[in-house]
């Protein structure tokens, strides 16, 4: 327990020291590669919440990343920069999205939930490819990054320490979270959603609560991507990034197993290892999918089965 | 308007058959297996690209179907064996991890060998003309789609209700342990059924060649389509997936070509032109939200038991 904690310490403070290490050795590029990982960590993070903790395997998560990100970019679109309504629009957004999609996907269970959760995923993403107004499949640059008045997110370097600062909220909010009754009940319905319903919680509305939340969560890390990349585009919301973010979530909990602890901070360090090896690969091999691709399928193979793994989407015997 | 209306009907018929190909070996793996294969998008890439490669060097349809549906049958047959087989005692979301991985595989493999420009594939000469049906003309090509589509779905039928190894796999969906019990070799029927699903993704990969550009990345646009489809239909039923194929394949693209259209008529038209699209690019989820939500288990349930 010491042990892990001292861990995650230490994984923070080297997480917070970087942008001054990249500054000193004249690499600000890595603010802005190492940035997008803190990003995609809180993304993780709250996708951690819906696989790890509530058994729901969403395949379509990278939806509210998107919906995050064009909150950002439709309202910059219409010359307005706030970033406080930027970000009250990218949650209501994603909230409501998620409110609505959540009611028809939490109807079913086990494949069907995978299967629905991206299909809801892409019917946005060609929304948004449809939509020639804000830049169809070409995607929209952002003009001019968020301004939140008392500060703004005008260079890398504070949308990092933003997302730093963010993804630590996220962690301690969701060790909390999953130690409150409600998340007990929430938990309780990923061993065994028929006896938490005979104890008598509505477990529907405990898992489409956690669904909201997620897809709020999740939107805030699109609001932070799209200042970052000054862009948002429909590939934000592509099948394969939610695909991504599952093999993220799976890894860190392979990577990191144990106490509660671990089980909450793990989406980082699957996070970075994921995207770390990937830039890796990119940088070797313009065939990197391909490699990528089979590691992910022995990775799977070679495991015994995987932690995150007790979930509902076992099919009724 | 009306030719209009026909042809798309044609059209949405013959896209309806294509994803019920697709549809048929996914439930098919799903209902029997308990197997979620999210690379069956793949299956038909590499078939499409089995038959035009096959066509484009022997000049000769049958060469290229013969091609596509065996070597794709091979091709499934092995990943059954390489990969399938080991995950089929996992949870799901081991599947839906290990296909991705193959999806991301697939797609770099074709790019590697086929490039990643399209891949073109004429439509055979004897059937390049157009048929005069219902008054208008019709592509012969498409015609032979929508007829391989139903010849498929017939014989489909007659193996699964009518032959000794249907009455195993409607067994094996039911309970596979008793089947395995009575002494039938569990695993190489699996492999059959992988195998059976790989060739049928080929067929569909074969007949959607001419007709679209083959390219990498082809299989996963209609592998979600696929997906709405055996949601729609009930999950592991093959009768649910043919109806919902037809549902979905109409729907979509009476929605893409004639919605817009329609919106003009009531709308002004700078709305219509904006809202057109968008409605029709969204028109077979909210089919799919609206099934869901009034029948969660799909039109055509699959009793488990």
């Amino acid at each position: 327990m010491r042990k892990q904690l001292t861990f995650v310490f230490a994984l923070f403070a080297a997480l917070a020291v970087l942008p001054l290490l990249a500054q000193a050795f004249n690499e600000p590029f890595y603010i802005n590669l190492v940035g997008r990982m803190v990003i995609f960590s809180i993304a993780v993070a709250s996708l951690n919440l819906l696989i790890g903790f509530g058994g729901m395997v969403s395949f379509g998560h990278a939806l509210f990343i998107g919906l995050g990100a064009y909150a950002v970019g439709g309202l910059s679109f219409y010359e307005i920069h706030n970033g406080w309504l930027q970000m009250a629009l990218a949650i209501a957004l994603c909230a409501t999205v998620g409110l609505v999609t959540g009611f028809i996907v939490l109807r079913t269970t086990g494949i069907a939930f995978i299967m629905i959760t991206l299909a809801f995923a892409q019917m946005f993403y060609f929304l948004m490819v449809s939509l020639k107004q804000f830049g169809g499949d070409d995607g929209m640059p952002l003009n001019q990054r968020s301004d939140f008045g008392f500060f703004n997110l005008e260079t890398d370097t504070s949308i990092y320490y933003a997302a730093l600062v963010l993804l630590i909220a996220v962690l301690l909010t969701t060790y909390k979270l999953i130690h409150s009754p409600f998340g007990m009940v929430l938990r309780g319905a990923k061993a065994n959603p028929v006896r938490m319903a005979a104890l008598g919680f509505a477990v529907f509305r405990y898992q489409l609560v956690a669904y909201v939340l997620a897809a709020s969560v999740c939107g805030l890390a699109g609001f932070l991507l799209v200042n970052l990349a000054k862009f948002s585009s429909p590939s934000y919301m592509a099948w394969s990034v939610s695909g991504e973010l599952i093999v993220m979530a799976v890894l860190g909990s392979m990577l990191w197993r144990g106490s509660m602890t671990a089980k909450v901070a793990s989406p980082v360090i699957g996070t970075l290892v994921f995207l770390i090896v990937e830039e890796v690969l990119k940088a070797g091999t313009e065939h990197w999918p391909l490699i990528l691709g089979s590691l992910i399928v022995i990775g799977v193979l070679l495991s015994s089965g995987v932690t995150l793994n007790k979930s509902n989407t076992k099919a009724a015997p | 308007m009306s030719t209009l209306v026909i042809t798309q009907l044609l059209n949405g018929l013959q896209l309806g058959v294509l994803l019920f190909l697709l549809a048929a070996g996914l439930t098919l793996v799903f209902g029997i297996m308990n197997f979620v294969n999210l690379a069956h998008g793949s299956l038909y890439m590499m078939g499409a690209f089995f038959a035009a490669n096959a066509y484009n060097f022997t000049e000769s349809f049958l060469a290229a179907a013969l091609v596509a549906t065996l070597g794709m049958a091979l091709l499934g047959w092995l990943l059954q064996q390489l990969v399938i087989r080991h995950l089929s005692q996992r949870d799901h979301l081991d599947h839906v991890l290990a296909t991705f991985g193959l999806i991301l595989f697939f797609n770099e493999l074709a790019r590697m060998i086929w490039g990643s420009q399209p891949y073109y594939m004429q439509v055979p000469e004897a059937l390049s003309s157009t048929v005069s049906l219902f008054g208008i003309d019709y592509s012969a090509y498409r015609l032979l789609i929508i007829a391989v589509g139903l010849g498929v779905a017939a014989g489909l039928y007659w193996l699964i209700h009518r032959t000794r190894l249907g009455m195993l796999i409607r067994a094996g969906a039911s309970n596979p342990k008793m089947v395995a019990a009575l002494g039938v070799n569990i695993q190489r029927m699996n492999g059959i059924l992988f195998a059976l699903g790989a060739a049928l993704a080929g067929v569909a990969g074969l007949m959607a060649a001419p007709i679209l550009s083959v390219q990498p990345g082809m299989g996963d646009t209609i592998l979600i389509l696929t997906l709405v489809v055996i949601v729609i239909g009930g999950i592991g039923s093959i009768r649910g997936s043919f109806y919902a194929a037809l549902i979905v394949g109409v729907v979509d693209t009476l929605g893409r070509s004639v919605l817009p259209l329609a919106l003009r008529e009531v709308f002004e038209r700078s709305t219509a032109n904006a809202a057109g699209p968008a409605v029709a690019s969204m028109l077979i989820y909210i089919v799919m939200a609206v099934v869901l939500a009034v029948k969660p288990q799909g039109l055509f349930p699959v009793r488990q038991g």
